[in-house]
């Protein structure tokens, strides 16, 4: 049997899925990649159309369409907008890791996943050191947005970087098990790597709200990143790894939900956990499944719990304008668009000003941004200017990558619009 | 010409990043959206400039290259499946909207300028480019008018044939020939604009398009009419038009497709009806008022056992909904779709109805069908699974009858799809031999060699 009639044969698991496309193109209305390179192998159809080649042997080069699917952000777009409910995301996820696991991880992404981000305790240890390098490579260039660049030519290249937290959430919050207060519910907080290192400000807002609101906290040591970043290298053994690590974590039996401030976190739980956890032990997928559904993304928690009262205030006379950005992750992956707004408006001293096309991806997509750098910085113009022409103050939005990248558009045109999360905005009422 | 000196001289005249030879990069050119086999071309290209175009044309003549136009790649009858070691012409970097003219009522497009972005444009001008195909969204207008495309809005407003003013389009050589103007009258030559709307690229590549704009409607009223019989719902279509009444859009759903649509969307719709109309009238407010009136009169009398008009937006917008919701939620039940437009007199659609009802259960195959009843357009909507041969081949038979049904009705093949290579064999039975006979010669002319779009339409 040929190599490449092997590799067929593990692409037939995707099958099913992959019939479902009936090739309308509408993905390419939606797609933030086709919008700025009108090619039809960036487009989801053409994607699908490249794995449907290679598992039907019309194809003979793995390599070729690894590429192109990678050049792609994982917003899933095109699979909240597909007319035929075709799961476009988890045939790209599966598809990742059958590609990277027929042709094996480049060696910098094996030594990252599997010697680092795989080993939590050593991971925490090298990013608190990373601060004290910091200053002497890079520059700050903006204090209100907190972001720096590189003072010498460097492979981050002009990237407006948002600095890395002095002590990250883990130390400033220690972990905890409080007891469930008027709510009478409690909940595990799940941080995620980012707001961890880069935003603990946001993770403290969290659990600033969370308490205010009666809520009881479960906060362990040392959880692992969610795994979407080994997901997306289709670095099935890391997830595997890391999934474990948090399984061993969080037992669902003691909370009520499970909420994060991470947009992308809540997605890749809900979602990805069940989806891709097939490699455990039949319990340990039963509990992933069993966290999944109880996951929730904070403002989503407050108010499928009631917590948030109905009647905003009206914003008081001089309320700074405010902006909102949808992150794919929140709104197109879990349907989550008016409870950030919700949040956010019980805050009178802003007014929300809604921009143009609120939801067109920021342009990060993970990995997406280092490896398409160029890419990356042309789809988040658009966020930029429409941005800038709502003349708001301050950006907020629910996830910390799409904060990430926001700040560097903004950094980089010189703009001071302020880069906030929807609790920053929401616990200044507390 | 070696290959790698002929990509090399496409690369010279459209960069190097907009020549595509790599096996994958073919591959996503090698369909669309029609259930045929695909083909990969030889090479793709993607101009970013007309004279980039241009120069690609006479490439591909001087090599004797065959050559397909393709912008979004979504028609439905293999329009731009390429031939094989043809050239694909990708046209989505040409979109620039050249000209909104709001003082005479026209726009210069280029032919990869997106529908729904036209729209959106003029929009803003206040003005309103009225053809809409379902695939608005992603479809660009140089295939809307290369197929020309028709919608919802073809009863009142017509389909893309009526706003095609003028054009530039180029020859084999790569030469720009000009046809229309942008008055509202031209008598000057031939209308050579006439026969390139819905050619589908076998007669020449579209530079850029004037297309006709006009005010927009002031007032709308949207209402649903359910029916316990198709014929009652049928007839009660040409009572309407019979009463001089022309709404700008008068939708039909026929009994499993309102089932679909419940099942996927719970948008409340009578899931026992026969069939439901979705009306709306359009105009001046108080000629909207007056219609709205008389059209539920109208169902009322010819038997509706419900007429709902819609009390707001909000309501108006929930009735497009379960119309917008008709192919998504056939599509989700099987994973094939074969969405036909075979056309007939709009006095024909009940039996046209009758005989689709009965031509499932004959076949065993699942057909839903709604679509334009106030043009005749129906879309019968097969679902299956294409990966079952026996399957398949009964769906390709009951198609073919129903081609020879909508003949003897006095209808059409393709009310707005086009011939592509889909329905090219039947075309025969449509038009004739000398018909078929005369066009090839006509394309002979205009495409000596023989290497516009090579197959579609009248064959090879």
């Amino acid at each position: 049997m040929s190599s490449v009639t092997q590799l067929a044969r593990l692409l037939t698991e995707l099958d099913e899925q992959l019939i479902t496309c009936m090739r309308c193109g509408f993905c390419q209305s939606v797609c933030p990649l086709y919008g700025e390179t009108g090619r039809e192998a960036d487009v989801a159809r053409g994607k699908l159309a490249l794995l449907d080649g290679l598992a039907h042997e019309m194809l003979s080069d793995p390599h070729g369409v690894k590429e192109r699917l990678e050049r792609c952000l994982l917003c899933g777009s095109c699979a909240a907008n597909c007319p035929s409910g075709v799961k476009v995301l988890d045939i790209f996820l599966k598809a990742r890791a059958i590609l990277s696991g027929y042709l094996g991880l480049p060696p910098a992404k094996k030594l990252l996943f599997r010697q680092v981000l795989a080993r939590p305790a050593l991971f925490n240890k090298l990013m608190s050191l990373a601060p004290r390098f910091e200053n002497l490579l890079t520059k700050p260039v903006d204090s209100l947005l907190d972001t720096s660049c590189a003072r010498f030519t460097s492979p981050l290249g002009q990237r407006h970087f948002k600095r890395l937290a002095r002590v990250p959430l883990h130390r400033l919050e220690p972990p905890r098990s409080t007891p469930a207060g008027a709510s009478g519910l409690r909940v595990a907080f799940f941080a995620g790597c980012l707001i961890d290192k880069l935003y603990p400000g946001v993770g403290r807002a969290a659990l600033k709200t969370l308490e205010h609101h009666g809520v009881g906290v479960e906060m362990p040591a040392q959880e692992a990143c969610c795994g979407i970043p080994a997901l997306s290298a289709g670095d099935t053994a890391t997830f595997s790894k890391l999934l474990s690590h948090n399984l061993a974590r969080l037992d669902p039996a003691k909370f009520d939900y499970m909420v994060t401030a991470c947009a992308t976190c809540a997605s890749t739980i809900t979602k990805l956990w069940p989806l891709m956890c097939g490699s455990l032990a039949p319990q340990a997928q039963q509990q992933a499944k069993a966290l999944a559904a109880k996951t929730r993304d904070v403002s989503q928690f407050l108010v499928e719990a009631g917590l948030v009262s109905g009647e905003a205030p009206a914003p008081m006379q001089g309320a700074k304008p405010l902006t909102y950005h949808d992150p794919c992750h929140l709104k197109k992956s879990l349907g989550v668009a008016d409870q950030p707004r919700r949040l956010m408006a019980a805050n009178p001293a802003w007014r929300l000003r809604e921009m143009t096309e609120s939801d067109w991806c920021c342009g990060l997509g993970g990995s997406f941004s280092l490896e398409h750098y160029e890419l990356s910085q042309q789809i988040g113009g658009h966020k930029l200017a429409h941005i800038a022409a709502s003349g708001a103050a301050a950006v907020a939005t629910g996830c910390p990558a799409c904060m990430l990248q926001i700040s560097d558009q903004l950094s980089q045109a010189g703009r001071h619009v302020a880069v906030k999360h929807y609790l920053d905005i929401y616990a200044e009422t507390l | 010409m070696s290959t790698a000196a002929l990509h090399k001289e496409f690369q010279q005249i459209a960069g190097p990043e907009n020549v595509f030879s790599d096996a994958s990069d073919l591959l996503t050119y090698s369909y669309d959206a029609a259930l045929l086999p695909s083909q990969p071309p030889g090479l793709a290209v993607r101009p970013t400039t007309l004279e980039a175009l241009g120069r690609v044309i006479r490439l591909c003549n001087d090599q004797g290259l065959p050559l397909t136009v393709r912008g979004a790649g979504t028609n439905l009858s293999g329009g731009t499946i390429p031939a094989q070691e043809g050239v694909v012409v990708v046209t989505t970097a040409l979109n620039r909207i050249v000209e909104i003219n709001q003082e005479d009522l026209y726009a210069v497009v280029e032919p990869g300028v997106i529908n729904a972005r036209l729209f959106a444009a003029a929009q803003k001008q206040g003005l309103f480019y009225p053809p809409d195909p379902g695939s608005q969204a992603v479809s660009t207008l140089g295939g809307n008018v290369a197929e020309n495309s028709g919608g919802l809005r073809g009863l009142k407003y017509g389909v893309t044939r009526d706003y095609v003013m003028g054009m530039s389009f180029f020859d084999t050589e790569g030469q720009l020939i000009k046809t229309g103007s942008r008055t509202v009258k031209c008598a000057t030559a031939y209308n050579l604009a006439g026969l390139m709307v819905g050619s589908e690229g076998t007669l020449g590549v579209f530079g850029e398009i004037i297309l006709k704009l006009i005010p927009p409607p002031v007032a709308s009223r949207a209402m649903l009419a359910v029916f316990d019989r198709v014929q009652a719902a049928s007839e009660t279509v040409s009572a309407i038009i019979a009463a001089r009444i022309v709404p700008a859009t008068l939708e039909f759903l026929d009994n499993f497709t309102i089932r679909t649509v419940e099942d996927f969307s719970g948008a409340g719709l009578p899931t026992e009806a026969a069939a439901l109309l979705l009306i709306e009238v359009d105009g001046h407010p108080a000629q909207v008022a007056e219609e709205a009136e008389k059209v539920q009169e109208i169902c009322r009398a010819q038997g509706a056992t419900l007429v709902r008009p819609a009390a707001d937006e909000a309501e108006k917008e929930r009735i497009w909904t379960a119309r917008r919701a008709a192919i998504p939620a056939l599509a989700r039940l099987k994973p094939s779709v074969v969405l036909e437009d075979a056309t007939v007199p709009r006095s024909k659609v009940p039996e046209l109805v009758r005989f689709i009802t009965d031509l499932a259960r004959r076949y065993d195959i699942t057909i839903g069908t709604f679509g334009h009843a106030g043009d005749g357009n129906l879309h019968p909507t097969i679902v299956f699974d294409q990966r079952d041969a026996a399957q398949e081949r009964r769906v390709r038979q009951a198609v073919e009858e129903l081609f020879d049904k909508a003949l003897a009705l006095g209808g059409t093949l393709s009310g707005e799809h086009g011939l592509g290579l889909s329905k090219t064999r039947f075309l025969a039975k449509e038009v004739g031999e000398a018909t078929i006979a005369w066009s090839r010669r006509l394309k002979r002319a205009m495409d000596p060699k023989g290497i516009l779009n090579p197959g579609k339409i009248v064959g090879a």
